[in-house]
């Protein structure tokens, strides 16, 4: 399949589509007013296999186009920055004022809108949250091309719904992220990484929980699960004064039973796992070693992965024709969920694409609801046509 | 609407829910005419004191079938009118649903009915270690269900964040009866944040009857300091000394001269005399990291010339700093027969600039303006002095309010940091939003709530109707009962 010129191959190539680069929010809702087709929104198209493959598409349209920092207030903590900015240089404005954005999904080139679009989310969400706690103000532009902001540009405001949140995770299926306004944090004076071996899920729990109730305020406590027998490896980082980052590291060597104390995180730090098939679990945070179990006990084989670990969210490499349905079955007591990331946006050869139900699970009672939300805000379904949970 | 119409659900109230729990008596309805903000009153025709979750969802069904609007009320202390009644409609009193449904702190949660006072998951998660982070002044006694409507903030969440970021799960009464479950107690979910959208909708979109919060570590050390000052710009400035050092403290809240005045008068919280301004600062954490911070905090605060620096002890010495504070809303009364408290929010750069006009604004109108502010996050609430036996004194500090709230809107700011919209607001929405901006919001309230019945009245700045399709909306319908709408 031959993609456009300017999109990666097998991220969002779709057969057949136009493709448009706008620049500015009117040119969007010009774009959006002027076809009457169906819409892929991308940005970088890192994550465009994090939901499910379109049920059509016309147009693709790329957000790289729209890529400046409107505006950045060092003094209030707060940035205001176009979709198509990749976090990347994002970050190395912000840090030049000793600031960040504390979100760090590991996606090398990842937009600003993919990222709020995708939910994506790295190890620091321990400390720091996730998009919907960082994101306080954003403009959208409807299918019917209206342009519409929500939030604002302080961080304490309850002035209206806040819609930046029913956008963060809607993979543009409610409307085109063309700007986005950010709390920051200030950037860390020194770390320190506690890494232990694990030997088995039990001991994973166990950690996981110690740390979870001490008063030891880690940034990141990343697990990597290396499959039943293997065990893995725990690397706890502490992001604060020096003097704190050496107490901190000391007390969890204690707490923890042991582990060695370094700067810099294990090389595997923060990546996400590689396989066919690459899952996001979510559960209640005290299940991860009955999630690990789970992963341990698949037909194929058991998975590899990571979990962030205080926090109820793993993510996992799952051996090739893993019963999806069987695994969410087993993560359910836990409210748990997996949902596939990655994967073609179209079927290859004979191969039909992952429907919705394989890529999302079960829909719950609130399925109603979601999708009057959707045909409120794309009467049409002229946005990411059945990329979301129940083939939205 | 007609009375037999509001009869027929009364008596059908009375049947499903217990005639005990259903009052329809103008005299015992009076109670239930306001919440904190009592300048505005509306009776209901009927309040039903809900005794548990099923009573909650029958009122709710019963009303949807008859047409006719409800609104839910927690405690009643919200500062916007969010919980005003409507006059031909049902008033849903939660305080009644009080169970602590789950404490689990291995899953730091707590699962709570909506009429949960505040303080109470705090002190049912303290033997685990855990508290809850969201805290407004009225702690003691807003509910849950209140906090979550509202998404309620408090003087912590500038390290903490709202009650939106501490809020796990839900299971949500939609305005048709529809029972559903958003979120829950894992951190994600498949599908859209319909938790996130709710939280914060001031009960437009329908009414939670059990909530998950997420509780935190309490952390190791807190240490509180007590600075005055000479001038409020050496107070502000000190407030961005410390957010330039990186440092990200518990708490950051200022008053100036007059509040100091009036919480002197009403709790002695020994607060420095002569002082243009106090800074009370919080910061909490690991040992180490505070201990190193407060020093910082303290050399920060002299440069710019406190006068002084008051370190707390003890927890008796800290529960005093914070009395000052947490009590000066109603501590104006001591200098004032009455007042009128606004919740507006600026880029934290601007608070000297914007000081300087509110204190232009206040003598042009020859009204006096008591400050209290989360300094940190530019959350001000100016409290508006007012003797309302003068006929007219109300309405001028009314306006006083909102013309704060135009500086905070050109400011780049907002018109509400955590009070809500409510009905006093609402007409400042279009000042902060565009019609567009609104015509979206909109879009979700009738994906929620078709017909309108869910708190009418509230938020928008102009009734209106869901379109007929979605994503239509028909122009507003001047035919429409006034009371559906509007109630003032």
């Amino acid at each position: 399949m031959a993609g456009p010129p300017h999109s990666a191959p097998g991220t969002h190539a779709w057969p057949g589509a136009a493709q448009a680069r706008p620049v500015s929010a009117a040119e969007t809702a010009d774009l959006l007013r002027g076809t009457r087709g169906t819409v892929l929104p991308v940005g970088a198209g890192t994550k465009t296999g994090w939901a499910a493959p379109p049920a059509s598409c016309d147009l693709v349209l790329h957000t790289g186009g729209l890529a400046r920092v409107t505006e950045y207030l060092p003094g209030d903590l707060v940035v205001v920055a176009e979709a198509g900015v990749p976090l990347g240089s994002l970050r190395q404005l912000l840090a030049e004022h000793g600031q960040m954005l504390a979100l760090d999904p590991p996606e090398a080139g990842a937009t600003l809108g993919g990222i709020v679009s995708a939910n994506a989310s790295g190890p620091r969400r321990l400390r720091y949250g996730t998009v919907r706690d960082l994101l306080i103000g954003v403009t959208v532009v409807l299918a019917d091309g209206t342009v519409a902001r929500a939030g604002g540009k302080v961080v304490k405001n309850v002035a209206g719904y806040d819609l930046g949140k029913l956008y963060t995770g809607a993979h543009g299926a409610l409307g085109v992220v063309v700007s986005t306004t950010w709390r920051l944090h200030p950037l860390p004076p020194a770390r320190a990484t506690v890494t232990l071996p694990v030997d088995d899920s039990e001991h994973a729990g166990r950690c996981a929980a110690r740390l979870a109730r001490s008063t030891l305020t880690p940034t990141a406590a990343e697990l990597r699960w290396d499959g039943a027998g293997a065990g893995g490896e725990l690397a706890v980082l502490f992001e604060s004064t020096a003097a704190s980052v050496r107490a901190q590291a000391r007390d969890a060597v204690t707490l923890l039973g042991g582990g060695s104390t370094g700067e810099e995180p294990p090389r595997w730090f923060g990546r996400r796992p590689e396989g066919e098939t690459v899952l996001r679990l979510a559960y209640a945070p005290s299940a991860l070693p009955r999630v690990l179990d789970a992963l341990d006990a698949l037909p194929g084989g058991p998975a590899r992965g990571t979990a962030s670990a205080c926090t109820g969210v793993a993510y996992a490499a799952v051996p090739p024709g893993t019963d999806l349905a069987a695994l969410r079955a087993a993560l359910a007591p836990y409210d748990g969920s997996a949902v596939v990331l990655g994967g073609p946006l179209t079927g290859a050869g004979s191969a039909p694409a992952r429907t919705a139900a394989e890529h999302w699970g079960p829909t719950g009672d609130s399925f109603p609801l979601m999708t009057r939300v959707k045909d409120r805000f794309d009467p049409e379904r002229r946005l990411s046509p059945g990329r979301l949970l129940g083939g939205l | 609407m007609t009375d037999a119409r509001i009869d027929l659900l009364a008596r059908r109230l009375r049947d499903r829910v217990g005639a005990a729990h259903v009052l329809t008596d103008p005299a015992q309805l009076r109670t239930y005419a306001c919440d904190g903000l009592a300048t505005v009153r509306v009776q209901p025709a009927v309040a039903v004191l809900a005794a548990d979750r099923d009573a909650v969802v029958t009122t709710v069904r019963l009303c949807a079938e008859a047409g006719v609007p409800f609104v839910a009320r927690g405690s009643g202390t919200g500062l916007s009118g969010g919980a005003v009644p409507v006059a031909d409609g049902v008033l849903i009193v939660l305080s009644r649903l009080r169970r602590i449904l789950a404490v689990e702190p291995d899953d730091a949660r707590v699962e709570v009915e909506p009429g949960v006072v505040n303080l109470w998951v705090t002190r049912e998660a303290a033997p685990h270690g855990q508290a809850y982070a969201p805290d407004p002044s009225s702690q003691q006694v807003c509910s849950i269900g209140g906090n979550v409507a509202e998404n309620a903030g408090g003087a912590h969440c500038l390290k903490y964040g709202f009650t939106v970021n501490h809020v796990t799960g839900a299971e949500v009464v939609l305005p048709d009866g529809e029972v559903v479950h958003l979120g829950g107690t894992a951190p994600e979910h498949p599908g859209l944040d319909l938790l996130g959208a709710f939280v914060g909708s001031e009960g437009t979109l329908g009414v939670a009857t059990r909530v998950t919060l997420r509780t935190v570590p309490a952390p190791e050390t807190v240490r509180t300091l007590l600075l005055g000052y000479r001038t409020v710009e050496a107070a502000a400035g000190t407030v961005s000394d410390v957010i330039a050092a990186g440092i990200v403290p518990a708490a950051v809240e200022m008053m100036d001269a007059l509040a100091i005045e009036a919480a002197e008068a009403a709790v002695r919280c020994g607060y420095p005399e002569g002082a243009a301004a106090v800074l009370v600062v919080e910061l909490d954490g690991p040992a180490a990291e505070v201990a190193e911070q407060f020093a910082q905090v303290l050399r920060l605060a002299e440069a710019r010339g406190a006068f002084e620096t008051r370190v707390a002890r003890d927890t008796a010495e800290r529960d005093l700093i914070w009395k000052g504070r947490k009590s000066a809303f109603a501590a104006v009364g001591r200098i004032s027969p009455a007042y009128y408290v606004q919740d507006g929010v600026i880029p934290r750069t601007r608070l000297p600039e914007i000081l300087t006009e509110i204190g232009r604004l206040a003598d042009g109108a020859g009204i006096r303006v008591a400050n209290v502010f989360h300094a940190g996050d530019g959350n001000l609430h100016p409290l508006i002095l007012f003797d309302d036996a003068v006929p007219g004194a109300e309405q001028a500090a009314e306006d006083l309010g909102f013309a704060i709230l135009d500086l905070c809107v050109d400011a780049g700011g907002s018109i509400t940091g955590e009070h809500g919209v409510g009905v006093e607001k609402k007409a400042k929405m279009a000042r902060q939003f565009t019609a567009d901006d609104l015509d979206t919001m909109h879009r979700l309230r009738c994906a929620f709530d078709p017909a309108g019945l869910a708190n009418p009245g509230k938020l928008f700045p102009t009734p209106r109707l869901c379109g007929e399709r979605p994503g239509v909306r028909t122009a507003d319908d001047p035919g429409r009962d006034p009371a559906l709408g509007e109630v003032f």
